[in-house]
């Protein structure tokens, strides 16, 4: 998605006057001044912002140097702590949906009767508004009278306290997450369907094995889809945060409190913006040489022309 | 995966190797189902759950063992929660962003992605790396400084700081858009150029009639997008009136955490109208995503 597409009917010669920028920049215009205010602006006050302090009272920031870095590094355990636990989110997540949507995209993709009706309801969840969504698990995962505990109850298992314990709370919300990642599951779907069937036709009378197709057709072919889906998540994942505050509020015991939790926080209930600030851009500065990493590793993997 | 062509009635007898073959298939078939048929039980129950408890008096919500079905029928308590909160009040708030953030998504993303994709000029692709680039900036590095320029010109506890950033493009959108404008046949303007039409006429009688499923997705997208949004009505709508849905319902919650019942049928009111809608704009949600996540 990252790659600009060529222009197919660009000709030498099509820089003639009446293409003069005066048109393209009137069109762009909303673009670049939105820019301008709700981009550029924030990008450079928040630099601003992080080396400052702010007065709760009159919220004037006041010059601190590299005090909020210093402390985030040296005297903030929550930031460890919240660093550690949006890497664990991230990363387990990215294993169970990845693995878990390319499986039922692959058995939607076999032709099966009722596809629309099954599309329909592992996408169903991407329709529910998050604080609906998120309301309703906190009910199911309730301890005593939730679905999933009541129907352990009923062949005598007793389930574990989920959100509410440090040692199942992480897993819950990831699980919930793989539950709202249909998005995916039609990416990954459009892209099996279209592997041409004749390459499998192909490999069978060459006698492949099932993983030789996998590995030498599948998931080259794939991976497209596997890329801009893996991307996406690693960047939308590091930034959650509906979710896991409505559902645990970064409890218990900090064991959920994601880094944009943390960061919200700080922000909103300490109103530290100054601070804040300072791990809004960690945050970014990761994200982006994480993205960067990616690219540099997985882009070359990928293969567009068929 | 091969495909038997039956036999043709009274020619020949099916062979037995023919048969095996059948017989797996079939086989193979019928475990797809009912792989796809657990895992789709599983992830309706969720709503399944958010229905049953909805219906539930409040003696039978805390009752074991748990019953999916509810034994007896308490339809009061759709009435009843909206009487709880002001329910009205928030799906009001709700409709309006959606309804004035859909617009201004619709209008500047149209109009900009022609910019970046039919008209040709000197710089066109730099920019368009920095729209892409714009991508990576997480929204936590603009949520601070913004919010202190939006307190500072009077703008907390209304929808202007939710609605006015999107008459000015969201670069997903415009990158969606402008894969699709791109894809619309070239000669069409040259055509229209020709018989004297402005750059403005192309776009307005050309580009924006053609684009017509692009816009309905970047429409789908940010329907879904502004009805869900729970971090920026957090953020910036302090004030009781003007709560949306997603803030309402999660107040009350932290407030009375133990009405299920009501809580589960005001979660069923701000889920079903995303339902209704998903089934009429099936089939453009579905294309729209496949486009997005196609392109290389």
């Amino acid at each position: 998605m990252f790659r600009l597409n060529r222009d197919p009917a660009k000709k030498p010669n099509s820089w003639r006057t009446d293409n003069l920028p005066a048109w393209g920049l009137f069109f762009v215009a909303p673009w670049i001044i939105g820019f301008l205010a709700f981009t550029v602006y924030p990008f450079f006050a928040s630099l601003y912002f992080s080396f400052t302090n702010f007065n709760i009272i009159n919220f004037s920031p006041r010059w601190v140097g590299l005090d909020n870095y210093v402390e985030l590094f040296t005297a903030d355990p929550l930031f460890w702590i919240s660093i550690g636990n949006s890497i664990k989110y991230a990363a387990l997540l990215l294993v169970f949906a990845t693995i878990f949507d390319i499986f039922i995209a692959y058995l939607l993709s076999l032709n099966v009767k009722f596809l629309s009706i099954y599309r329909t309801i592992f996408f169903f969840p991407v329709l529910v508004p998050v604080v609906a969504a998120s309301l309703t698990w906190i009910w199911i995962l309730n301890p005593r009278f939730g679905l999933i505990n009541g129907l352990l109850d009923l062949i005598g298992l007793k389930g574990p306290n989920w959100l509410a314990s440090p040692d199942t709370a992480m897993l819950s919300l990831i699980f919930i997450a793989v539950w709202g990642s249909g998005r995916q599951v039609i990416v990954y779907l459009s892209g099996f369907n279209d592997i041409p069937r004749s390459l499998y036709e192909a490999a069978d009378i060459d006698g492949a094995s099932g993983t030789q197709k996998f590995r030498r057709i599948t998931l080259p072919l794939l991976s497209p889809q596997i890329f801009f889906n893996v991307v996406t998540l690693i960047i939308f994942s590091l930034q959650s945060f509906s979710e896991v505050y409505i559902m645990t509020g970064g409890g218990p015991a900090n064991s959920t409190l994601l880094y944009a939790v943390n960061l919200y926080n700080r922000a909103f209930r300490d109103f530290a913006m100054g601070y804040a600030s300072a791990l809004a851009w960690i945050m970014f500065l990761l994200i982006l040489s994480l993205t960067l990493v990616i690219f540099k590793f997985l882009s070359g993997k990928v293969i567009y022309e068929r | 995966m091969a495909v038997l062509q039956p036999t043709a009635p009274g020619r020949r007898a099916i062979t037995r190797e023919e048969r095996n073959y059948l017989l797996r298939q079939r086989l193979k078939s019928a475990a797809t189902h009912a792989v796809l048929i657990i895992f789709g039980i599983a992830f309706m129950l969720p709503f399944v759950w958010m229905i049953s408890s909805s219906l539930k008096p409040n003696i039978d919500i805390f009752e074991l063992p748990v019953r999916l079905i509810p034994k007896t029928l308490r339809l009061e308590n759709y009435i009843d929660a909206t009487n709880a909160i002001p329910f009205w009040q928030y799906l009001w708030n709700s409709t309006y962003y959606t309804i004035f953030a859909t617009i201004g998504a619709v209008l500047s993303n149209t109009f900009i992605a022609y910019g970046f994709s039919r008209v040709r000029w000197r710089g066109r692709n730099v920019i368009f790396i920095i729209v892409i680039a714009t991508m990576m900036l997480p929204f936590q590095v603009r949520m601070i400084p913004l919010y202190i320029l939006f307190a500072k010109i009077g703008w907390l506890n209304s929808f202007l700081p939710l609605i006015v950033p999107n008459f000015f493009g969201n670069a997903f959108y415009i990158f969606l858009m402008r894969q699709f404008m791109m894809t619309l046949p070239r000669e069409l303007d040259d055509a229209a150029r020709i018989d004297g039409a402005s750059e403005w006429g192309i776009f307005w009688r050309i580009a924006v009639p053609l684009s017509k499923p692009a816009i309905l997705t970047v429409a789908i997208f940010e329907i879904i997008h502004t009805w869900h949004d729970f971090i920026g009505p957090l953020v910036y709508l302090r004030h009781p009136t003007k709560y949306t849905l997603s803030i309402g319902l999660r107040l009350y919650f932290t407030q009375y955490g133990a009405e299920w019942g009501l809580l589960m049928a005001a979660a069923a009111m701000f889920t079903i109208p995303m339902v209704i809608f998903f089934f009429f704009a099936q089939r453009s949600f579905i294309e729209g995503i496949t486009l997005t996540g196609l392109k290389g």
